[in-house]
């Protein structure tokens, strides 16, 4: 064989075996219909917090979301990983939770923290930010394209910051919570096995 | 990520040398571990080289293999030592986990440094 020939084969083999290592250490069960149902919650609470009469009925109405939309995502997590028979705390599940789990810790203490503050305005941001930083960090063990997640939730953040505000607010948490979970729930479903 | 970086870069002392010396390099590029040229038991290698441990049918779905396909090759690479297979239960459902041996390790890594002295090999003539 031409050394050429051999040169570009050798090439190959060394990105198979990358390629090979990166989906084996993947953690793969990631919900995309649980995305879109937890979207659909975000679309529905985004219009029900824009309603809502005073900033305590507003954060009532987004941590009542919270607490509908957590397990639905758990339970979809757990669903997809018993019926792909992919173990949830495998080395790939473990690091995706070491990169997700932090951020989201670090979200519910500065939620308390800035309702303590009374800043409620500066809720919508943080959460935006923080569950970006941790779906980024996640993504680093996980599929590809939650890479776009977080980062996109990130942009929303910083759009939030830009425009801090009530009103606002429920824009951006809406097209995050809300749209880029439908929209990125589906791509998932589509494209990784649901 | 970063740990299957640094397990597709290691490199011990022996490629070094054989990139000054590219006869010898061309001879050990040529005598491949041939068990593990194959690509379904080179790709068996590098999946278990990232996860440390995969049941039977993580590694049938990861690399889109039949049961009999796999068993093939992953009894091929248990009689050269290079993987180990575990059975058990987890409830009643019997439960075959894989982990790659330190020989298996060890032959990954040498294909690597095969690999990457055909490429230096190939660069220098290219060069000259």
């Amino acid at each position: 064989m031409p050394w050429t020939a051999m040169h570009e084969r050798a090439a190959e083999s060394i990105e198979f075996i990358r390629e090979t290592m990166v989906r084996s250490a993947s953690f793969t069960a990631v919900p995309g219909q649980g995305g879109v149902a937890m979207g659909a919650i975000g679309v529905l609470t985004a219009v029900l917090a824009s309603q809502a009469p005073t900033p305590e009925r507003w954060l009532a109405t987004w941590l009542v979301a919270a607490v509908v939309a957590a397990p639905i995502g758990l339970t979809a997590t757990l669903v997809k990983a018993r019926r792909n028979h992919v173990a949830l705390w495998s080395a790939s599940g473990r690091r995706f939770m070491q990169g997700f789990l932090p951020a989201i810790v670090a979200g519910a203490a500065l939620t308390l923290a800035l309702v303590r503050a009374d800043r409620i305005e500066l809720l919508a941001p943080t959460w935006l930010l923080l569950y970006g930083a941790g779906i980024l960090a996640g993504a680093t063990a996980s599929i590809s394209v939650l890479t776009w997640v977080g980062a996109l939730f990130m942009a929303l953040g910083v759009g939030a910051v830009a425009t801090t505000g009530q009103p606002w607010a429920d824009a951006w948490l809406g097209a995050g919570f809300g749209g880029l979970q439908i929209v990125f729930g589906i791509i998932i479903t589509r494209k990784h096995g649901g | 990520m970063a740990a299957r970086r640094s397990a597709l870069r290691r490199k011990d002392s022996t490629p070094a040398r054989a990139s000054h010396q590219p006869p010898q390099a061309a001879t050990r590029a040529v005598n491949l571990d041939r068990l593990i040229h194959d690509r379904t038991r080179l790709a068996i290698i590098s999946a278990l080289a990232a996860s440390s441990t995969l049941t039977f049918t993580e590694l049938k779905q990861l690399l889109d293999l039949s049961d009999g396909n796999l068993s093939v090759h992953a009894r091929k690479l248990e009689d050269a030592g290079y993987v180990t297979c575990t059975k058990g239960f987890e409830g009643r459902l019997p439960k075959t986990q894989f982990s790659l041996t330190e020989a298996g390790h060890r032959a990954l890594r040498q294909y690597l440094d095969h690999m990457e002295a055909i490429i230096r090999h190939a660069r220098t003539r290219s060069r000259s």
